[in-house]
Formats: C-alpha cells, structure tokens, sequence
C-alpha cells in the first residue's frame, strides 16, 4: 500500500477515489513511566517514554487507516494529515486520515 | 530567647533560601549538560543528513520518474524542560515577553523530529522528504486542565513524504 501525504504520487496516476479513511487512537504509558516524566522535568532531557507513546499511537493509528483502506479494496492512500486531542497528562489521541484511491502506474 | 531566635533565623534560613538556591543551581547545571549534549548530537547527525533534501513543498522538486513508490516518514519527539527553566518561565510569566529557554527548547524538539524523520527515509533508502507538517501533541496536560499534574514540555510531531531524486538533481 502506498501511503503518502501529498495529493499525487510520481510515475503513477489515480484511476479511482474511494473516499475518506481513518484511524485512531488514544494511548498512555503506565503511571510508573509518568512519574519517571515527572522526575525528568526537573532536570532536563528527552521524555524518552512519551516519544514512544507518540510513534506507537501514530503507527497505530496508520494501521488502522490502511486497514480501512484495504478492505475498500484501494492500494493507496494519498494526502495523509493527522490530528490530535488532549486527553489528559500522560495520554494523546492520534488520528490519522487520508484519500483512498486505487492507482496505477503510467504507461 | 536570644539563642532560639538565632536557631530559628538560620533554619527559615536554610528551608526558604538556602535549599531552594540549591536545587535551583543543581536543575540549572543538569539542565544545561543535557541540553549542550543534545546539541552536540544534533549538530552531528544534521552534517550526516546533509544529502537529504527536506522541503515542504507539495510537489515532488527532482524526483526520478522510475524511483520506488514514495513513503510516509514521521517523527517524533517529546524534550522536557528542567527545574531551573520552569522557574524563569515562571517569573517570564509575571512579566511578559519572550521565553529564550522555551524557544530553544521547542526549537530542539523540531530539529530532533525532523532529524528522525530524514533518518527513517534515510534508512528505507530514499534522498528527499516533501511536503513536511509540523504538527504537535498535548501529553504535558497543559491544555486539558491537568492543573498540578501538568507538565511543562516540547513535544513536536512531524510527517512527510519520502522519495528518490534524480542524480542529476542532487
């Protein structure tokens, strides 16, 4: 599957839309790596444990709207945009959300 | 009388001045070995990323016709503030204007997103990102009214499409 975030893909041309599709997601860590964030806003550093939390929540996130792509039988998905929630300290909500579309590659 | 008096002016002493000057020193110095040290890194890996062209324009500037079909990359990343920083935003706070610490802070969190995003296209063989989105992430609770459970922090999150230039456009 072919997913980019721009509205057209190099080499290929769209031979069918097939609408909107999307993903999402709301993930948090385990109070013991929330309090481990706690301490480390007192001395500085990556929150390594919340950059997980984000790319597991956006790879979920991606799946899922692939799943919902493939099952409308398209094999890409074009102009990916994603957009948050805030939930509370220590949780994120990720969408995902892009065109399906069925391409081929030009003769 | 006059000894308990001096027993106690040491102790408020200690509890209100001597103490939080301590810590204060203390987030300060730690703070700012990590931020020098991410910076360093920074600097290191972005002279490597060099030949990987990151634009947010909405074509595709020099792509190969006959390259592999183009990727989603991401990254992502979440740098906390430090003790000592927190407490000059706080007197920023008081007095307006801007926040030098903060913005520097944002700025690593981007360079460290986009880093690993060019990175991920890197790794999957690919030499140009496009149309890049910033876009960002309230895990701090700063907006979702966590109030004292709020933490103050960079997160930036950012995507773009990952292809193949020609040589010539290199």
């Amino acid at each position: 599957m072919i997913v980019v975030n721009t509205e057209t893909v190099p080499g290929c041309r769209i031979v069918e839309l097939k609408g909107m599709v999307q993903g999402n997601t709301v993930r948090a860590k385990h109070a013991g790596r929330d309090i481990a964030a706690g301490l480390k806003n007192l001395i500085g550093g990556e929150l390594k444990g919340y950059t997980e939390l984000l790319t597991e929540s956006r790879r979920e996130a991606v799946s899922r709207m692939m799943a919902q792509a493939e099952a409308l039988g398209a094999n890409a998905i074009l102009n990916v945009r994603f957009s948050t929630s805030a939930v509370t300290a220590g949780a994120s909500e990720i969408m995902a959300y892009g065109t399906a579309a069925v391409v081929e590659a030009e003769a | 009388m006059g000894e308990e008096e001096a027993i106690g002016g040491v102790a408020a002493f200690v509890v209100y001045v001597a103490l939080p000057a301590a810590a204060l020193l203390l987030w300060w110095a730690l703070g700012r070995s990590q931020e020098r040290r991410h910076l360093r890194d920074l600097a290191a890996r972005e002279a490597a990323l060099r030949g990987v062209l990151v634009t947010d324009l909405r074509g595709f500037p020099g792509a190969d016709p006959a390259c592999p079909p183009p990727e989603l990359v991401c990254g992502e990343a979440a740098i906390a503030s430090d003790g000592f920083k927190s407490w000059v935003f706080g007197l920023r706070n008081l007095f307006g204007g801007e926040s030098k610490s903060f913005t520097a802070l944002f700025e690593r969190a981007r360079r460290e997103a986009v880093a690993r995003m060019a990175e991920a296209a890197r790794a999957r063989g690919f030499d140009a990102v496009c149309n890049v989105r910033f876009s960002t992430v309230d895990i701090g609770g700063n907006a979702s009214g966590a109030g004292k459970k709020a933490m103050p922090m960079a997160v930036c999150t950012v995507s773009g499409t990952a292809y193949r230039r020609l040589s010539a456009a290199r």
